[in-house]
């Protein structure tokens, strides 16, 4: 798994490096150099493929670079066009007119609260159900295995309406934990099965070890085996922290009519909805919803990236 | 291997290691608790209720009382705004199963060879929309594709590919196609991961004997790398095609379904129905229906690739 991304770029580019550096100092005159002349062949070959990469890579990344330089623009300068990216006077009136009359800056404390309401619904309720379910024998652990990966295959269709109306029978519309327990319980699978598996895996002399020393079922759990799956957590909390601050559909469904709970996404939609002139406060309002989840990914990427192919791979 | 290890030493003193046993199991019980309320109420149930839904005339106020029978389903197979709605979801499963697919398995391939520079930056440009909320990546794309103004018509227009704007998201034949396309942006990225995680699969030694056998690229790629990674690209190809159905997000936010419905995925025709605040009462029923409709469409789908690809896996195993 982590093969994915382990040669990473500093290693990668020594290879390359020195295998140019024989290729450079011309065909050395012995044949025992042939093998390594052929690579460096290879290699120099694959540097054409930049021609292209460079290219897609920039229009691929375009409309993020477009949002970011937009949002310093001036609305004047935007409202001439033309094609150039660099501001040619910087301000910061986007931001401010975007983070207080665009009310984005109530927004972001939303969709945080949100966001982590739902991490940490997810792993209270994963991390418990995992360390049960390592267990082989726990009677009726079939049948719960059974239904979550059934589930994980049956398509939901749309089941948002009884999940509404669940919401609304706890009384529990008012806030966003509502909106939160929706966006967590369908997305409990994975991270459960992620724990199982982590669980399975420690060996059980390690459980038995901490009951010799007196700990019960709760406290081996919480002080020995909770700490140890800290992998598992950060998978767990990154990937869904992304998916829950990029949710739209059940916080757009959870908020109409309550302009105060908006998540960035629905609150983007809404101020789309209302002033679809105003692109340099839109690309202000973009980059505040999109900038630091970004952050987040480009920090934390070798897990996240790691999480989706192992999801795949099992 | 767990009771073998607990089970061996049992014999001598029995009751204390069976109390221990029942507590253990309580205590496994207890913490199984919340996920199973959890995932009951808020996952199994509203797929159970949502079926009861559909056959009744319900706007949400009270219980639902009304006994229509299979009306609602009636209403929908028979409505030319559903199919409409059907065959645009199906048009974005189309664009993600043959472009987004093969393509996002050629970059892979070219992206998995550690002769290439700069892999990893690459790697990270491609995956960026996936990780920026659709909602909000897919308005600026809005912006980038106005008509007026907009980045890709100014530059179409400067090196004369066009000679008149054109109207990506406002021509009802054009923005079906245009919102495919954004949306293969926005989820290339997890599919470039999933192939690059089954390239990764291939043992390397593989090759090596290949090319000592005197294997071509192509004749590589034939024996070693596709019956290789079929298992995980039956799972690849699953998830592609879910993902691409439930496309709602980019819908609702950038077109609304429009213009003309022109746009119009079950989604959004289902969350029309039940949450629109243009329409006079909602209609829980009906889009409880449709909604079943879609699941029970999607689940034939997927039972038809699953048996499809096993049989084929199974072949080129033989």
């Amino acid at each position: 798994m982590s093969a994915l991304i382990t040669p990473g770029a500093g290693a990668q580019a020594g290879v390359d490096a020195a295998s140019q550096v024989a290729g450079e100092a011309g065909p050395p005159p012995g044949s025992p150099r042939r093998g390594r002349n052929r690579v460096s062949g290879q290699s120099r070959r694959m540097r054409w493929w930049h021609l292209f990469l460079i290219p897609f890579c920039f229009i691929w990344i375009y409309p993020f670079l477009w949002m970011v330089t937009a949002a310093f623009k001036t609305p004047a300068e935007m409202l001439l066009g033309g094609i150039g990216l660099w501001p040619n006077e910087w301000t910061l009136d986007n931001f401010v007119r975007a983070w207080t009359t665009g009310r984005f800056g109530e927004y972001t404390g939303n969709t945080l609260t949100f966001a982590i309401a739902v991490v940490v619904i997810q792993v209270l309720v994963a991390s418990l159900a995992g360390y049960a379910l390592r267990e082989k024998t726990l009677p009726g652990r079939k049948i719960v295995m059974g239904v979550l990966v059934a589930a994980m295959f049956i398509p939901h269709g749309y089941t948002i309406i009884p999940v509404f109306q669940l919401v609304n029978a706890l009384g529990l519309q008012d806030g966003l934990l509502g909106a939160a327990i929706a966006q967590a319980a369908p997305g409990l699978v994975v991270p459960v099965l992620l724990y199982v598996g982590f669980f399975s895996g420690i060996p059980n002399e390690l459980g038995e070890a901490a009951r010799v020393d007196g700990a019960g079922y709760l406290r081996t759990f919480r002080s020995v085996m909770l700490p140890l799956a800290k992998p598992v957590t950060g998978t767990v909390v990154l990937m869904n922290f992304i998916g829950a601050w990029n949710s739209f559909f059940i916080p757009l469904v959870f908020t109409l009519g309550r302009p105060e709970l908006r998540t960035l996404g629905v609150g983007m939609y809404n101020f789309f909805g209302t002033d679809t002139t105003d692109w340099t406060g839109l690309a202000a309002g973009a980059s505040i919803a999109i900038i630091p989840i970004v952050i987040v990914f480009l920090f934390l990427q070798r897990s996240f990236v790691e999480g989706i192919a192992g999801a795949v791979k099992s | 291997m767990t009771t073998a290890v607990m089970k061996a030493p049992t014999k001598p003193r029995a009751p204390s290691k069976t109390r221990a046993r029942r507590q253990a199991v309580l205590w496994g019980w207890l913490f199984l608790v919340p996920l199973v309320v959890l995932f009951t109420a808020f996952s199994l149930w509203p797929i159970i209720a949502s079926w009861g839904y559909a056959f009744f005339d319900w706007d949400g106020v009270g219980p639902p009382e009304v006994f229509v029978g299979l009306d609602n389903f009636r209403e929908a197979l028979n409505s030319s705004a559903f199919w409409n709605a059907f065959w645009n979801s199906f048009f974005f499963s189309l664009g993600a199963l043959f472009v987004e697919l093969p393509a996002a398995l050629c970059l892979a391939m070219l992206l998995n060879n550690t002769l290439l520079r700069g892999r990893t930056f690459y790697r990270l440009a491609i995956f960026l929309p996936v990780v920026s909320t659709t909602a909000v990546i897919g308005l600026v794309i809005a912006v980038l594709l106005a008509p007026v103004g907009g980045v890709v018509n100014e530059v179409l227009l400067t090196i004369g590919f066009v000679d008149r704007p054109i109207n990506f998201l406002g021509n009802p034949d054009i923005a079906l196609p245009t919102l495919v396309v954004v949306d293969i942006w926005k989820g290339f990225g997890i599919t470039l991961i999933y192939w690059l995680a089954a390239l990764q699969t291939v043992p390397k030694d593989l090759y090596e004997a290949a090319k000592l056998d005197g294997a071509g690229a192509r004749q590589q790629l034939a024996n070693i790398t596709v019956p290789v990674i079929m298992p995980i690209a039956v799972v690849i190809l699953l998830l592609t095609f879910q993902r691409s159905l439930n496309t709602f997000d980019l819908v609702q936010a950038v077109t609304g379904g429009g213009p003309v419905f022109s746009t119009d995925v079950l989604p959004t025709y289902i969350y029309r129905y039940a949450f629109d605040a243009n329409i006079a009462a909602p209609r829980y029923g009906f889009a409880c229906a449709v909604g079943v409709i879609f699941g029970v469409f999607t689940l034939i789908i997927t039972l038809l690739q699953g048996p499809l690809l096993a049989g084929r896996l199974k072949r080129s195993a033989q």
